[in-house]
């Protein structure tokens, strides 16, 4: 038995771009998993996609599996045996499994007593069960939309699939799949590599990388971003990331090349301009020192040189000048009416079948801005929002809706303030996405998302695992991060108005904000929500609160505390606040605690109403010694009932007094 | 360096040597070259098919008045349907912009994902758009659905926007530009049109006309679907002509699109009633092409 490479490449018409990482993954784990069930080991040496192959290498796979002995059960020993002779159910089961009555032993289980045979088991070669197992793998493999080539009923892969590489040290693991055999020979480069490469493991990438294909994509990124830097110079490209990962899929070879723009066309807004070459053209723009557009832009090639005689950066440029040509047509064609020429047209734009048109909408959300108080200009912004829909611009660059609503309002006169909160209404697109810069713009991004949450959950559109066609989480985030981070009074459960499925929905994203955006602790968030969530700026100082005393020596022993108050709360069925007697108290910790409760209670309650938070938690953190001396001394359940009566009263005072910042209850601690 | 009609006479000739029957353009408008009878209907049915034809292709609201510079009302695609697609398919195509004079070594060449759907059509492949510097110079499409139907047998669709691949070949950075002969400009040829064309289409075009129009093709599509099934001798039956006013409905619904006359509420509908009419032709279609082999 001797453990050696094994390569298996997948090749195929080119992958669209997005989905090879996440393929190579999925092959990835899926052959590690076969692997270890067939107990053929291997470690993964090299798990990479281009656009033309999904390839693996796996060191150190066994050449058969190891042999085994299985433990084989038989019939009950009752049956098997009768006068301390084989039965014939006996006889049969050892003939079965190839071997004499007399080798037949027992077993005790649970339900009783049963023969058994240990049964060697030969291991398999691992060229059998790779070349059973690997096909299976292929097309086990999820893409989000496959094909079938073959003709009706076919096998369904990404794309077509051309040949297949499975070679285990120098031997081809022989299958078929899709009518393609499997063997030792890839294809390189399609322009420049050879059609035909004999490969193994020990000499794949090198051989492809001289056929035009670097196989590693943190090798074709670091390529682009060096030879990016290369071609500026001292300007600076705008390294977008998302680009950055289009174009390591897109390319077997990629080499970056600096094309020219008409400065003529530098005049177009520039996020016209960025999103023509970002998303239309896949270039990456360029920056002057001052943060304008540089006349120039790079195109990734897939292909190695550097275009001595200009042609590919010709072309690009020329590319480039047409499509800035059709913006620009746009953009004329446009201004041929007004957005407010435009309103009565959004009549006809359908938001959603039940929820109506966008001038249905629009009219809906300029009630949203009147009910949170929004002054002129945002209700102008309002009525103007979604005129835009109705242009050529955002028809032809939908990315760009809002934006496109912004830049015409500007260039109509509309005052400054109504075209910025147009422009900026659907922010925030993401959590890493800032949210608009100005009141009014906040106003109007409020109302949009704010209806929409209204109007879907009003006719019953929740989101359910991941489909939610209306981006209603990414709104009600929105909705959070906009009131958080500008600071905003409204009241969730107004905003809410009065659906608890909206209202529990806004909690998660609530939730989900202050943990994973913001980085609370979970408990800590907890805590602090389950003592109020409807006005977020108060969560949030109540959080920074919590945080910030957390760590004070006191603090979690005390909300150790306060859980055990809970628990024998709870265990006592009290609920509400009773009246604590003073004449029932007795004298040393219980009258300590009493005393000491008194005190703080006053100073605890001024410093929450003016908001000082962190004062009132340390004041309340410096209950600990009392409570503790209280535990340690006193025996709640008395056995006079009114004494254990009152001091249930007692705790319970405390806890509701000082569980209206937090619920010190849910802090996770380690006692 | 070929001029424009040079360049059409390379393409047909390298597909024929490969099999392919040259057809000549069909003559009812259509906005694409897959809506011809020869793309839409061939695909389907186990028949293998090769054909290759040039089709002026017309979409009203890309027109430009003439101005843009690579954008056109009017446009010549050609477009090869090899049926079922053979394994080397992509090496073809590229074999044949070497044949037209495309050196592959000095240029970029990407596949980028582009999955066509034709909801009019009830047509859909899996496939890509094809760049060359950067410049979308055709549309590859393996279908798997039309008229609603899965298809037997997977057709590969290759589309080249004629425009466009012969402005980067002959390195004009307009299309009006190109030398369609060697003494004659493609604007001698077909400015005025693209200019009247787009005035009738975003400025004169009468939209109850076209209304009109487009109901009354419609009323006589559906006549004719609806009679096939009481009708004796199938294969006598027009399925072709009842397609020829499947054709006339999209033209004038892309007119009466390119006119800004169909909201956009109202264009899924409208979409929804040319795809009716076009699923229920290519369904006779299979249905006649069925008779026709038990005839025979």
């Amino acid at each position: 038995m001797s453990a050696l490479p094994l390569l298996i490449e997948i090749g195929s018409e080119e992958i669209p771009d997005g989905m090879i990482a996440s393929a190579v993954v999925q092959f990835r784990e899926m052959t590690e998993k076969m692997l270890a069930e067939q107990n053929l080991g291997g470690q993964i040496r090299l798990a990479d996609g281009t656009p033309r192959r999904i390839a693996l290498i796996v060191d150190g796979v066994l050449d058969r599996q190891p042999d085994r002995v299985d433990l084989v059960m038989g019939p009950p020993v009752s049956a098997a045996f009768k006068d301390g002779k084989p039965t014939g159910a006996a006889l049969g089961f050892a003939k079965k499994n190839g071997v004499d009555a007399a080798d037949l032993r027992t077993e005790k289980t649970e339900k009783g007593e049963y023969v058994a045979v240990l049964k060697k088991v030969a291991g398999e070669t691992a060229a059998a069960i790779l070349a059973a197992q690997i096909p299976l793998i292929i097309l086990k493999i999820s893409f989000p939309k496959t094909m079938y080539w073959t003709g009706k009923n076919g096998p369904r892969f990404i794309r077509p699939i051309r040949w297949l590489v499975a070679v285990h040290g120098d031997q081809v693991i022989d299958f078929e799949l899709a009518g393609v055999r499997s063997g030792n020979v890839t294809q390189g480069h399609r322009r420049f590599g050879a059609g035909a490469l004999s490969v193994s493991a020990s000499d794949y990438e090198q051989k492809l990388g001289s056929n035009g294909v670097i196989v590693s994509s943190s090798g074709r990124r670091q390529r682009i971003l060096d030879g990016i830097a290369a071609e500026v110079g001292t300007l600076s490209a705008n390294i977008d990331a998302a680009l950055l990962e289009t174009l390591v899929y897109l390319t077997e070879y990629p080499t970056p090349v600096l094309g020219w723009i008409d400065k003529d066309y530098l005049s177009l807004p520039k996020e016209v301009l960025v999103t023509v070459m970002r998303y239309h053209q896949k270039y990456f723009s360029v920056s002057l020192r001052d943060g304008k557009l540089a006349p120039v832009f790079i195109a990734v090639m897939n292909m190695p040189g550097n275009d001595p005689d200009q042609r590919v950066r010709t072309g690009n440029s020329s590319v480039l000048r047409a499509r800035f040509n059709d913006a620009r047509f746009f953009w004329e064609f446009d201004q041929r009416k007004t957005l407010a020429d435009r309103v009565s047209d959004l009549g006809s734009v359908t938001f959603q079948e039940k929820l109506g048109s966008y001038l249905d909408k629009t009219n809906r959300m300029l009630a949203i801005v009147k009910e949170l108080g929004g002054n002129e200009a945002a209700a102008r912004a309002t009525t103007l929002c979604k005129c835009d829909l109705t242009t050529e611009m955002v028809k032809e660059f939908t990315e760009l809706q809002g934006v496109v609503g912004g830049l015409y309002a500007r260039a109509q006169g509309e005052p400054e303030a109504v075209a910025q909160a147009i422009y900026d209404h659907y922010k925030p697109a993401s959590m890493e996405d800032s949210i608009p810069s100005t009141a009014e713009g906040r106003m109007v991004a409020l109302a949009d998302k704010i209806d929409t949450l209204r109007g879907c959950f009003g006719i019953g559109l929740i989101p359910t695992g991941s489909k939610d066609p209306f981006a209603l989480r990414r709104a009600a985030q929105g909705v959070v991060k906009i009131l958080v981070e500008a600071k905003l009074p409204y009241s969730l459960s107004a905003i809410a108005a009065g659906n608890s499925a909206l209202g529990d929905f806004f909690l998660d994203r609530v939730r989900y904000y202050f943990k994973e955006v913001r980085g609370f602790a979970y408990d800590e968030v907890n805590a602090v929500l389950a003592a109020g969530s409807d006005d977020l700026n108060d969560v949030e100082q109540r959080l920074i609160a919590i945080r910030d005393v957390r760590p004070t020596a006191d603090f979690e022993p005390l909300a150790a505390s306060f859980k055990r108050i809970q628990n024998i709360l709870r265990q006592a069925n009290v609920a509400g606040v009773h009246e604590v007697k003073p004449a029932l108290l007795e004298a040393g910790p219980e009258a300590d605690l009493n005393k000491a409760f008194d005190t703080l209670r006053v100073d605890v309650a001024a410093k929450r109403q003016s908001k000082d938070y962190l004062a009132a938690l340390a004041a309340i953190a410096s209950l600990r010694p009392a409570v503790d001396r209280f535990f340690d001394k006193v025996l709640v359940n008395a056995k006079e009932e009114d004494v254990r009566q009152n001091r249930l009263a007692l705790l319970s005072s405390l806890l509701t007094e000082f569980s209206s910042i937090a619920d010190f209850s849910e802090i996770v601690t380690g006692s | 360096m070929d001029t424009f009609q040079e360049t059409i006479f390379k393409l047909k000739r390298y597909w024929s040597d490969r099999g392919c029957i040259i057809q000549e353009p069909y003559d009812v408008e259509v906005g694409a070259g897959t809506m011809c009878p020869e793309t839409f209907l061939r695909v389907l049915g186990a028949q293998p098919y090769r054909v290759a034809y040039i089709q002026p292709s017309r979409r009203p609201a890309d027109g430009r008045y003439g101005d843009n510079p690579n954008r056109l009302y009017k446009h010549q695609q050609l477009q090869v349907i090899l049926k079922p697609s053979p394994n080397d398919v992509l090496d073809l195509y590229l074999g044949s912009l070497e044949a037209i004079g495309i050196d592959l070594k000095l240029h970029d060449l990407k596949f980028e994902e582009d999955n066509w759907q034709s909801p009019t059509l009830g047509a859909w492949g899996i496939g890509w758009q094809v760049m060359m510097d950067g410049l979308e110079i055709t549309q590859f499409t393996y279908f798997q659905q039309c008229g609603g139907i899965d298809l037997d047998l997977v057709p590969a669709e290759i589309t080249y926007g004629i425009e466009r691949l012969v402005a980067f070949l002959q390195g004009k950075s307009s299309v009006y530009e190109i030398d369609w002969t060697p003494q004659v400009k493609y604007a001698d040829v077909r400015h005025a049109e693209e200019l009247q064309h787009s005035v009738y289409n975003f400025e004169m075009a009468d939209i109850g006309a076209l209304w009109q129009l487009f109901e009354i093709h419609e009323k006589e599509c559906q006549r004719l679907i609806d009679a096939y099934k009481s009708y004796a001798e199938k294969k006598r039956f027009p399925v072709l002509a009842a397609y020829d006013q499947v054709l006339k409905c999209s033209n004038i619904f892309n007119l009466l699109d390119a006119r800004g006359a169909i909201s956009v509420t109202e264009r899924v509908g409208v979409i929804g009633r040319v795809r009716k009419l076009a699923v229920g032709v290519a369904h006779l279609w299979v249905d006649q092409s069925a008779v026709e082999e038990i005839v025979q």
